[in-house]
């Protein structure tokens, strides 16, 4: 099995819904939209021919320039037989910014998109527990947005003479 | 292998035939630096190094600090090490309000000294912003040979300390400016 | 079961009473409690001394590691590596080295993927060593930790004499080392292969066959290698339920194909079975660095870094005397170099399982996006569900076999 044949396995279970964005160093990269991601990260973990079973990691990335598809979620799976990674992205507007859980396929997703919606606010619709797990409670932003400052905003010692900025 | 057993110096005092006599001061700052009570309240990278200095090479056990205490009802010697986010800063602080007098601090490392690399929105840049510190031990992290010399500037501090600081204005007013209440004078 | 968890603020538990006969205690452990080596806290309910259920709050070092990698240019993000596990921060390290030569194409001679090779395993044997030594700590025997914390101190002293640094070493650079092994690095590699294994033979004898240990840690938290894969676990703890996954083999890198070592696999994912993993897994890497040792003796002399002056420092000395050299050192260290867009994901065998890089490049002077697959993330969230039912002292057992460390699992 190699890449073509997943891509050709999933262009005749999803025709439209996928597109193929490209093999960036050898990993297979398809994009999807929310409505159609659990069929298909069911249909990559459940076909007996595709056996990705194993999730790697989902995370999330910020393109404040991209009108309409502002937020990405990015899933990394693994097929652990026959070792070949595919990544699934899919692209949120950012009015809009919610996408089903993935805890349906995997206890292992819980954390990985509580995470996500920490950093980016991406709202995981059906997820038992969708709260914030390593920023404060009371933080009012979602931090990793790239319109949000590194630094601590507050900070009232540093000044920016001293900087040269 | 010859033992070299070498005795802390006595205090200066008066002294004539079968008996010294020097201050109570003096007296008991030599014995609370010689048996500081650590409470190691490690969080990241400066913890493990603590490790290596509790442990046999380093042994920090020689200079007193024989039994660390996890609890600060019984410990003098708060060493902080490493990172405090802000979310763990009140624990902090309600660690140290929880330790009896006298209490010393130490900031072990670059973190608790200053927030260090982490410069960011989550990261509390310096313990100091809510706990008084007495001696900061620079360095990411610190090596053993590092945190036991912060141990001994700490011990010098103890020694040289009043035996009645808490109840000086000037720690009063340190403690009040944390807003920390020093009700137990 | 009447009283229900509704939302937990840090050191505010709040909680439903039902019913004032109830007979459970809540009990909040951590977040700076000795016994869970890190800062974790965890809120359970206990009957008895059986735990109902529990939560698990994180990220109190939380440092946004993430964040500070879109800021910084690829050298600056090396020390962000070091204080993610800071076990054994040189894996970390060159997971990152080795995700930018992916990213750039770089081709690393062989010599430079053996230094690696023994840098790394080196750094596995440092952080099992803590894992298990602390487990016995936890299990009532202290005294086998100070005979392998002996032991780490020298793994130490090779790292000093390697970079100058002990723990967070920031070893290396993007194409190789940043200078070559001398002779005292490899006589002390040499002399760890001879001090170490009857110490690490001792340190087994004192719990293999121990009736307490084997009591202690036997059939406590064994988990099924179909669980285990739900919950993404990776590295020792999922080898100890019988799933043979290691990075190194599925998809190695740094030439790991050429070496011969097993993967050894435990049998029912308990306590005891990751102990004897960790265990097995030392003696595996010390298989591996004699091997490096022998294939370096074969190499070329002198070679501890890729050809490629556009990417790699130039040494200090012909900074200051070298034009050239002075031209990339400001362009690499400014991070005004050309890099192509793309995305990488690179994986390596942390010592606590897959550690994952995931970099978006835009062609910038700094990442657009990096994220870490963090293990101790990853590993740390089946905790909780798994402790009910569990009695509390198994369940602090089981948090220092699953061996989470702080940095890694705040970010």
């Amino acid at each position: 099995m190699d890449n073509n044949s997943v891509l050709d396995n999933l262009r005749v279970a999803f025709g439209e819904s996928i597109s193929l964005i490209g093999e960036p160093h050898g990993l297979l990269t398809v994009e999807t939209s929310a409505a159609s991601l659990i069929a298909l990260l069911s249909h990559l973990k459940e076909d007996s021919t595709l056996g990705f079973n194993y999730l790697t990691d989902i995370t999330a990335v910020h393109y404040p320039l991209q009108i309409g598809r502002e937020y990405c979620v990015v899933y990394h799976l693994h097929n652990m037989y026959e070792n070949l990674r595919i990544r699934v992205k899919v692209f949120l507007d950012k009015d809009h910014i919610h996408i089903p859980t993935a805890t349906v396929l995997w206890n292992g997703a819980n954390w990985m998109e509580r995470e996500t919606y920490d950093f980016y606010g991406v709202v995981f619709d059906g997820h038992p527990d969708l709260r914030r797990i390593l920023n404060m409670d009371d933080l009012d932003v979602f931090p990793m947005r790239k319109e949000y400052p590194l630094e601590d905003p507050n900070r009232v010692d540093k000044k920016d003479f001293y900087f040269g900025r | 292998m010859s033992k070299v057993v070498t005795l802390a110096e006595a205090p200066p005092g008066v002294e004539g035939a079968g008996f010294f006599a020097t201050s109570l001061d003096k007296a008991i700052g030599l014995a609370r630096a010689n048996s500081l009570w650590p409470l190691p309240f490690a969080t990241s990278c400066c913890g493990i190094e603590f490790m290596a200095t509790m442990g046999s090479t380093y042994d920090l056990a020689r200079f007193g600090a024989e039994r660390p205490s996890f609890s600060p009802r019984q410990a003098d010697m708060l060493l902080v090490m490493g990172t405090i986010a802000k979310k763990m800063a009140p624990v902090l602080k309600q660690v140290y309000i929880q330790m009896a007098e006298p209490r010393w601090v130490i900031a072990v490392g670059a973190c608790a000294s200053s927030g260090g690399i982490f410069d960011t929105y989550s990261v509390l840049q310096g313990i100091d912003e809510i706990i008084p510190v007495d001696v900061y031990v620079p360095g990411c992290p610190p090596r053993p040979e590092a945190i036991l010399d912060g141990v001994l500037k700490l011990q010098e501090i103890v020694k040289n300390e009043s035996l009645n600081r808490r109840n000086t204005p000037e720690y009063k007013a340190l403690l009040e400016k944390y807003g920390i209440a020093t009700n137990n004078g | 079961m009447s009283k229900t968890i509704t939302k937990i603020t840090p050191n505010k538990p709040v909680f439903i009473d039902n019913d004032p006969q109830d007979a459970l205690v809540t009990l909040n452990i951590g977040p700076t409690h000795p016994a869970t080596h890190g800062v974790f806290q965890n809120v359970v309910q206990i009957d008895g001394e059986r735990i109902v259920s529990g939560v698990s709050t994180i990220g109190y070092i939380h440092r946004a590691f993430e964040k500070i990698a879109e800021h910084r240019p690829f050298y600056q993000i090396t020390p962000l590596t070091d204080r993610l596990n800071y076990c054994s921060s040189p894996i970390n390290n060159m997971g990152w080295h080795m995700t930018v030569e992916k990213l750039l194409e770089i081709e690393i001679p062989k010599r430079v993927q053996y230094m690696r090779v023994i840098v790394m395993e080196l750094a596995r044997i440092a952080d099992h060593i803590i894992c298990n030594g602390i487990l016995g700590v936890d299990t009532g025997a202290f005294s086998g930790f100070l005979y392998v914390m002996q032991e780490r101190e020298f793994i130490y002293e090779i790292f000093e004499e390697i970079c100058g640094a002990r723990l967070t070493t920031n070893i290396g650079r993007i194409g190789g080392f940043e200078r070559d092994f001398n002779a005292i690095a490899f006589q002390k590699i040499e002399a760890f292969l001879e001090r170490f294994p009857p110490v690490l033979k001792e340190f087994e004898e004192l719990f293999v066959r121990n009736r307490i240990f084997i009591e202690r840690t036997s059939g406590v938290a064994a988990v099924t290698p179909e669980e285990a894969l739900s919950y993404s676990w990776s590295g020792p703890i999922l080898r100890a339920t019988g799933v043979d996954y290691d990075v190194r083999v599925v998809s190695p890198y740094c030439s790991y194909e050429e070496f011969d070592f097993d993967v050894p696999v435990g049998t029912t994912g308990d306590v005891y079975d990751r102990f004897m993993v960790r265990n097995a897994e030392m003696w595996q890497s010390l298989r591996i660095i004699e091997q490096a040792l022998r294939k370096i003796e074969k190499e070329p002399v002198g070679v501890f870094h890729a050809d490629v002056p556009a990417f790699y420092l130039p040494p200090k000395e012909q900074v200051y005397t070298n034009m050239e050299a002075l031209i990339y050192h400001f362009k690499i260290v400014m991070g005004e170099w050309e890099t192509p867009q793309s995305e990488v994901y690179h994986s390596v065998e942390g010592a606590n399982g897959e550690l994952g890089f995931y970099l978006i490049h835009d062609g910038g002077r700094s990442p657009y996006r990096l994220h870490f697959r963090r293990p101790s993330f990853v590993n740390y969230q089946m905790f909780a569900p798994m402790s009910s039912g569990m009695l509390l002292s198994d369940a602090i057992i089981n948090m220092s076999s699953l061996n989470v460390i702080a940095g890694e699992l705040d970010a």
